[in-house]
């Protein structure tokens, strides 16, 4: 087969191969703009998801978008292809499908199954066939159980990180953060900063800082510094206590190489988690963060939309049991997810990508103050993730990073959401906020007395400097 | 019902900058923080959205005594300039004849002044700055090419600028992308050997530039400090940080780029 075509009206439509066909389907939005790969009008767009309605999901495993001997990404997609998974659905096009995912018997535990025998192409391809609610729907029938000290993505569980950057990786801030999160019942996805400063003394710190809070509380939880992996490593070497490895990844080898990383570093650094053994009910060693356009920024996507890349990144976590994914979808900026609008849709498309990958995805609900969005927006897009069963978002004081600068989700975001549709912590973390007083037995916020015990901690801390970074 | 917050749990906020320890109704966030957060964005969007008054910008700097060229870049509206990073690193066609006549046999250092994500940092902080900077400049015996304005530039816009204007080395100052805390944050990007093409790896970086922050007059001798290392190793970036013992240490505000 040469091409992809449909003919509208008196027009025909063709697409001379996969990727382009993919990128024309994809909904409009700044970064295919800019990377020149979006359809030309409203019409070529429809054009070509009616085209790519028509393409048998087989295809995908004999066209790949990359080739097979130039991107390591792709090798590890097909080589890991479990064909017996596919068997259910080997004989559909990309629209039955869609039709078959809507169906009532596309129920989790099939989902589950045929999980190992997807790839990112077939999933984002069925994605962009799909409304917001297809989205939704779909996803929301999908829970991914992960564990380290926590159980997290059970049902009706609805988890957050704890995100207590500082802009000087300041200890006391640090933990002055990092207790308020705490007190508003956050944290049990793991509590993980992002440091200003990228080496290993500092990540050690760090490591110690949370490690030592989490042991006088006993606080069922997994701490992580979001470091490169490089860092991590050399830290776990001097014997630090590491809980979770941390690395941003992308779905092309091109764009891993401008992370720095490629699969043989990611395996390392797995393995040495690993022989750590610190998990006390599992052994989920890994934390991902993704986001499209990060390949095109990298100048590394091949021609392929952003989305697609994203969802090829799932590729790339699912390898290596991570216990968290989150995507952080509206961090990247205007050129490549322009408003509140197309920053919804990319949160729902790589959510839904990443659970029927079989992956535990969570969201950084997310902005920056020169994308068309504001916290209205973010309220839109936490509260469909929510529906659609994100594992986790983020917990951020005052949804403002002072570190990174950009608008997330904030610890009472966390705490509307739970209240409005019933979610509940990890149970591990839930019990521990109910036996220290945070959560009373209904998970309702107490008033905390000056005798709270995670107060004692607060009035330990150093009276430290405030003054401004510089 | 607001939840009471005792004293030591107040006083957390003395310990950081970040918005801890927040007035709630039930589990939601209280009025007072709402409008507060509210009033923050604000100065952002806004900061975004300024429109920096190039002449008066141009009047400030030619009255310290320096000679000023203005172009524009390749994003004609800030629509543009937000989604389109590639056509705020080019200059406009043309505008390269704007700097003819200019060149220096060479300059040691071209500075050029754009908005950025920022015109209110530019604005506040710019002339501040060229002005310490300017004076630190002449104790060195460094020569000074025509300040560059530039309406709606990324950062990489020096590059066409310091390779047309001959300079060794290109200074940006640039209105950082703003954030809650802080919405006038000037950014300076050192490049040496300036061309178009070159890529982020071989810059150095000072963020943070403005009142509150790095004051300007502090800026001014860190920059000089790079710029006179840039021009002794003959390089920016990832190897000038690594040359550098004073970067080795840690200071602020300065990163590889």
């Amino acid at each position: 087969m040469k091409g992809y075509s449909v003919d509208l009206g008196a027009r025909r439509y063709t697409f001379p191969d996969l990727a382009t066909l993919l990128a024309r389907a994809s909904p409009l939005r700044s970064g295919d703009q800019l990377a020149g790969v979006t359809a030309e009008s409203a019409e070529e767009r429809v054009a070509a998801r009616m085209a790519l309605a028509d393409v048998p999901l087989s295809r995908f495993l004999e066209e790949p978008i990359i080739p097979y001997d130039e991107d390591e990404v792709t090798r590890l997609i097909l080589d890991q292809h479990d064909a017996g998974a596919f068997g259910p659905i080997a004989h559909m096009t990309v629209g039955e499908w869609r039709d078959w995912l809507l169906g009532y018997e596309a129920d989790g535990e099939a989902l589950a199954r045929l999980a190992p025998g997807l790839t990112p192409e077939m999933v984002a391809a069925v994605s962009k066939l799909m409304r917001n609610q297809d989205l939704i729907l779909v996803a929301s029938r999908i829970q991914i159980e992960t564990r380290f000290r926590n159980t997290i993505g059970g049902e009706g569980r609805l988890s957050s990180r704890l995100q207590p950057n500082h802009p000087t990786d300041d200890p006391t801030g640090i933990a002055a953060s990092i207790l308020d999160g705490l007190l508003n019942g956050c944290g049990d996805a793991t509590v993980g900063i992002n440091p200003a400063t990228d080496n290993v003394q500092s990540y050690i710190a760090l490591t110690q800082l949370m490690d030592d809070l989490r042991q006088a509380y006993a606080i069922p939880m997994q701490s992580c510094v979001l470091a490169h992996v490089t860092t991590a490593i050399e830290a776990m070497k001097r014997n630090a206590p590491v809980d979770l490895i941390f690395q941003s990844i992308a779905g092309t080898e091109a764009a891993n190489s401008a992370f720095g990383i490629d699969l043989a570093l990611l395996r390392e650094a797995h393995e040495a988690a690993l022989e750590l053994g610190r998990g006390s009910i599992g052994q989920n060693v890994m934390y991902f963060e993704t986001g499209q356009g990060s390949s095109l920024s990298a100048d590394a996507h091949h021609g392929i939309d952003q989305q697609t890349c994203e969802a090829r990144a799932y590729a790339v976590a699912r390898e290596f049991d991570p216990l968290l994914v989150n995507t952080v979808v509206g961090f990247i900026g205007p050129e490549y997810l322009m408003d509140g609008k197309q920053i919804t849709r990319a949160g729902l498309e790589d959510h839904f990508c990443g659970k029927l990958m079989g992956l535990p995805m969570g969201c950084d609900v997310c902005y920056t103050n020169h994308a068309e969005a504001d916290q209205d927006d973010m309220d839109g897009l936490l509260t469909l993730l929510a529906t659609a069963g994100c594992q986790f978002v983020m917990g951020v004081p005052g949804a403002d990073d002072i570190m990174l600068g950009y608008q997330s989700t904030s610890f009472h975001d966390v705490n509307y959401i739970r209240q409005l549709l019933g979610k509940r912590p990890a149970p591990e973390f839930e019990q521990w906020l109910q036996a220290m007083g945070v959560f009373d037995a209904q998970n309702r916020l107490l008033s905390p007395s000056g005798d709270q015990k995670l107060l004692a901690h607060a009035r330990q801390l150093p009276a430290a400097a405030m003054e401004d970074p510089t | 019902m607001n939840r009471e917050l005792p004293p030591a749990y107040r006083r957390l906020r003395e310990l950081t900058n970040a918005r801890i320890a927040l007035g709630t109704a039930g589990s939601s966030l209280g009025t007072r923080e709402l409008l507060a957060f509210q009033y923050d964005w604000a100065r952002a969007r806004d900061a975004v959205y300024y429109e920096l008054d190039f002449g008066a910008l141009k009047a400030r700097i030619e009255e310290l005594g320096y000679p000023c060229a203005e172009v524009a870049s390749a994003a004609d509206s800030r629509e543009i300039y937000l989604r389109r990073p590639d056509l705020g690193r080019q200059l406009a066609e043309g505008e390269n004849q704007r700097l003819e006549g200019m060149e220096g046999a060479p300059w040691d250092v071209s500075i050029v002044v754009t908005d950025g994500l920022s015109g209110l940092a530019v604005a506040e902080n710019a002339v501040p700055l060229i002005q310490a900077f300017g004076r630190l400049a002449a104790g060195e015996g460094l020569s000074l090419a025509p300040i560059v304005l530039a309406r709606q530039g990324r950062v990489a816009i020096g590059d066409p600028i310091g390779a047309g204007l001959g300079a060794k080395l290109v200074v940006v100052l640039i209105g950082e992308r703003p954030g809650l805390s802080a919405a006038d944050s000037l950014g300076a990007y050192l490049t040496y050997g300036p061309r178009p093409g070159i890529t982020d790896a071989e810059r150095n970086c000072l963020s943070n530039i403005r009142d509150g922050g790095q004051a300007p007059e502090v800026a001014a001798n860190t920059m000089m400090y790079l710029v006179k290392g840039a021009l002794r190793v003959g390089l920016t970036g990832v190897s000038l940080k690594d040359e550098s013992q004073l970067l080795e240490q840690g200071e602020p505000g300065i990163e590889g780029y």
